[in-house]
């Protein structure tokens, strides 16, 4: 039996890159296969190809041993192969129903637009494959492992057979990672076949029957999970040895940084997401705050940092009561902020990457004087700083846009991290970046903390707040439910902690 | 494996570039698209322009209708329409190139300059319809790059016409050198207030400011009507202010005919100011920081609330000051007419300067310019000024979807080419 999908000698150039070079693929009918590569590898480029958004200036694609040209998206879906993007393409005010059959629309008579079909046929896919959607809910109304269901579906009932899935689980908790899974089996077990792009090695790992690990265009190794473990996959990938777990020595404790007492945070929605904890993070330790997102994480950052205002309670920072100051003057005592949404709140896109170095510094001499800007101490900072971070930008110039998100995550960290600071809060830092960014961010986190900082690491991911942490505190529901030594915390202990179990002997928790 | 970890991406980082004036103007798009675009975009409105112009004449549709028997009699009286609808176009806006040389030759020869300014006045009255699109043009602008719709141009033109005008005929007894000075401000604060209102609103309540900036735009003609009505208007009874004392009139350039005055030095004065303001200081970072990001702007410490009403009040200073420039150097009255719709024109004049003052000052010469030819190409040619409309509305549509240029003008590159017309950020693999 021919593999369901194979591709051969695929290169595609763009003026000055050579995005794919001669790769070769092949996919068998019910695999898992997972596409692995740094940003720049030429994953995205390789799956665009096969979905018909770029044509291969070398090479072929076969489905089911026969020969196709794919030349654009409708092209692909009719043989069967269907994309579920990283970012998703969904309509917010529209049903379920009406973003499923955007583009395909079943009319009744040529004129009515038939939804009551489309639904059934939802409902359909939807049991078959064991997940449940509802066809009339709006998109905007439901979370984010519910819209990636959508986003299966709208893949699903266009037929396709083989489904390219762009690093779905980078939006998703780890309780919808788990349904996600459930969900790919199933599709698995009926006969479809999945190529599944990841920076997760561990995921990978887990869940894929083959790896493909490209690099700089090319394939450079193909292997099965028993014949790989992450450092293996993280060393193809990046080209040299990559250390997944930063090493550190034990803490250098020293006074109370930040204390925390009694606080209480309101939402959005003018519910309490905080509800009166408390805590303390001193010089020398990094505090990490695990939880699954949406319990009050958020909220909590946005108080320390002053960009939400505080129900009630105390902040002290360095002995100074900080609740209810501007950002600016928290920021001005000596503390350090790397949001969770770094092209939200931490950069501005459209800047080059020198106003974004001096982002929240523009202000002080040297950056202005008088009445002005000046211009060459700024030029002058932003080069020092690309160097002493390793950003690779064509030039201080260019909008920060341009840049991969690893290096605009480095810009962010370049920013906060050329002040003298005693306390750092970063929050999701590693979120959607490759292997290298990874390791180096954690590196220079602790690198910080042995500096003295005060340093409290918000992270969903239970990896990194087990590889960077000295002390762990969990928040479920808005409050600490455990602080742990890094000593005694375990995956399982945590991940029962982080979805509310009680322990039987509950670990500490301050006042 | 070694434990030495090198880095296979390694580049050398450049030293910082220098980026010329027009590559900073339109940040995103090069030299190429920067320049280029816009010529090719005025040209092709031009060409459109024309089409239209010789299907509504009624010549010309004669002529077409005869085709099979005459054909190139049609084709000779279309592109002789055409031809002479520009070329009254051009004279309107600059005069006649051969009077303006015949003048200078008289000047030099008998040293009476009187037939060389009246050829310059073609060119003068185009200067002068220049000026407020450049200071309303700034207005709106300044607003685009700090996030803000100011659609109140029209009524901060007003209000400051209205108050320049007051201290103008009202405060008698004073030198030019107080005066005049004294007038400039008051329209100057008059418009920053009525903008002001609106900024306050949004930044206290979030009430939107296009919706606001309109209301007041009303607000501010039943004022001006009521006013030049009654208080403030003329004894006989007319909707006209008194006359503005002399001691507060924008000095002219050159003498009469030719009607240029003070007004533009100061336009093209208040561009480099917005310019140096935006990109020189701290406070003009500020703003446009809040305008390309609020949340970053947030997240930097930047006090929102105090930007919008900053720069709504900057707008509308700006705005104020289009109105100082035509009742103090035009009509040295108000009069309930007075504005002809610059503040909405301008709306549209800072979008084809991309927000940039620069971009702006050379769209308003552009507008400035359509404008002056435009009553001799009907009065000439018998094309109803309307046209004008027309092909700014095409230049407009040209420069918002430049797509249509370079597809025209087939200058897309490979990539571009192979380049999705998206929107979204991009994703990170």
């Amino acid at each position: 039996m021919p593999p369901v999908l194979e591709l051969k000698g695929i290169t595609k150039t763009f003026p000055g890159v050579l995005a794919n070079d001669h790769i070769d693929l092949k996919l068998e009918e019910g695999e898992i296969l997972a596409l692995l590569g740094e940003n720049g590898a030429g994953k995205t480029t390789l799956m665009n190809i096969l979905y018909g958004l770029y044509t291969p200036d070398e090479g072929e694609i076969l489905v089911r041993g026969e020969r196709v040209e794919i030349h654009n998206p409708r092209d692909a879906i009719k043989y069967g192969i269907g994309m579920v993007h990283q970012h998703f393409m969904l309509v917010p005010v529209f049903t379920v129903t009406e973003n499923v059959m955007l583009g395909i629309e079943k009319t009744t008579a040529g004129v009515f637009l038939d939804r009551r079909a489309v639904a059934q046929e939802i409902r359909n896919i939807s049991n078959r494959f064991g997940f449940k959607v509802d066809p009339d809910a709006l998109v905007e109304d439901l979370p984010v492992g519910l819209q990636q269901r959508v986003e299966i579906i709208k893949v699903l009932y266009r037929q396709a057979d083989i489904l390219i899935l762009d690093e779905p689980t980078a939006v998703l908790t780890p309780q919808e990672v788990e349904e996600l899974f459930k969900i790919i089996r199933s599709l698995v077990e009926q006969g479809k076949s999945i190529i599944f792009i990841s920076h997760k090695l561990n995921e990978v790992l887990d869940f894929c029957e083959a790896i493909m690990v490209l690099r700089l265009g090319r394939v450079v190794g193909t292997t099965k999970p028993d014949q790989a473990t992450p450092e293996t996959l993280a060393s193809m990938m990046v080209g040299r040895t990559v250390m997944l777990t930063v090493e550190k020595e034990p803490a250098k404790v020293g006074e109370v940084v930040l204390e925390v007492s009694d606080l209480s945070v309101l939402d959005d929605r003018k519910l309490e997401a905080v509800k009166g904890i408390g805590f303390q993070v001193c010089a020398g330790e990094v505090l990490g705050i695990a939880g699954v997102q949406g319990n009050g994480q958020t909220e909590l950052v946005e108080a320390l940092t002053g960009l939400r205002p505080v129900k009630q309670g105390q902040i002290n920072f360095l002995g100074q009561a900080v609740v209810d100051l501007s950002p600016r003057k928290i920021r001005e005592i000596g503390s350090a902020h790397v949001p969770e949404d770094r092209q939200r709140d931490g950069l501005v896109l459209s800047f080059s990457v020198a106003d974004n170095l001096v982002l929240n510094t523009y202000y002080e001499a040297p950056f202005t004087r008088g009445l002005n800007l000046q211009q060459k101490e700024i030029d002058k900072a932003a080069s020092e700083r690309i160097d002493l971070f390793d950003i690779r930008t064509p030039s201080i110039s260019v909008p920060v846009s341009n840049l991969s998100g690893g290096n605009q995550q480095k810009v962010i960290v370049a920013r906060e991290f050329s002040r003298p600071i005693k306390l750092l809060i970063a929050s999701q830092p590693t979120r959607g970046l490759d292997v290298g960014s990874v390791e180096y961010i954690h590196r220079r986190i602790i690198q910080k903390r042995d500096e003295g900082c005060a340093t409290l690491v918000v992270s969903t991911e239970l990896d990194e707040i087990m590889a960077l942490s000295d002390r762990i505190a969990v928040m479920f529901a808005g409050k600490i439910v455990a602080v742990l030594s890094v000593e005694d915390a375990t995956r399982e202990r945590l991940g029962l902690l982080m979805a509310g179990i009680q322990e039987s002997t509950p670990a500490e928790i301050p006042a | 494996m070694s434990d030495q970890p090198e880095n296979t991406l390694q580049t050398p980082t450049p030293p910082p570039e220098k980026r010329t004036l027009i590559q900073r103007i339109f940040v995103r798009q090069g030299v190429r698209d920067a320049v280029l675009i816009p010529i090719l975009a005025v040209f092709t409105a031009l060409l459109v322009g024309g089409v239209i112009i010789a299907i509504s004449t009624p010549a010309v549709l004669e002529a077409w209708r005869h085709f099979f028997q005459a054909p190139w009699e049609a084709i000779k009286i279309t592109l002789q329409t055409i031809w002479n609808a520009y070329v009254a176009l051009f004279e309107g806006a600059f005069g006649s190139p051969a009077d303006i040389v015949n003048g200078f030759r008289e000047w030099l020869q008998t040293g009476n300059p009187t037939a060389l300014l009246r050829a310059l006045r073609p060119l003068g009255e185009s200067l002068m319809l220049t000026t407020p699109y450049i200071f309303a043009g700034l207005a709106v602008s300044l607003g685009f790059r700090g996030g803000l719709f100011n659609i109140g141009a029209e009524g901060q033109i007003f209000l400051g016409g209205l108050a320049a005008a007051f201290v103008g005929y009202s405060l008698k007894g004073l030198p030019a050198i107080i005066h005049l000075p004294l007038t400039i401000l008051a329209g100057i604060v008059a418009g920053a207030l009525w903008a002001a209102i609106p900024g306050f609103l949004k930044a206290r309540y979030g009430a939107h400011e296009v919706i606001n900036t309109i209301m007041m735009n009303y607000i501010a003609f039943r004022l001006a009507d009521y006013l030049l009505q009654g208080p403030m208007g003329r004894a006989d009874g007319m909707p006209i202010t008194p006359e503005v004392l002399k001691s507060a009139y924008l000095p002219t350039l050159l003498p009469a005919p030719v009607r240029v005055h003070f007004g533009l030095i100061i336009a093209l004065f208040m561009a480099w100011v917005v310019y140096w303001f935006l990109w020189k200081t701290p406070r003009g970072l500020e703003i446009r920081i809040a305008g390309a990001n609020l949340n970053a702007a947030r997240y930097a410490g930047i006090r929102i609330a105090l930007i919008i009403v900053l720069t709504m009040s900057l707008s509308g200073a700006l705005a104020g000051m289009a109105g100082v420039n035509q009742v103090l150097g035009v009509e040295h009255r108000m009069v309930r007419a007075f504005s002809s719709g610059y503040g909405f024109d301008s709306i549209a004049l800072a979008l084809l300067g991309n927000s940039h003052p620069l971009g702006v000052v050379l769209s308003s010469f552009l507008f400035g310019f359509l404008r002056g030819g435009a009553a001799r190409m009907q009065s000439m040619v018998g094309v109803p000024i309307e046209i004008i409309k027309i092909i700014q509305g095409l230049i407009i549509i040209f420069v918002a979807a430049p797509e249509i240029i370079r597809s025209l003008y087939r200058l897309k590159t490979k990539e571009e080419k192979e380049k999705l017309v998206t929107k979204k950020s991009r994703s990170s693999s």
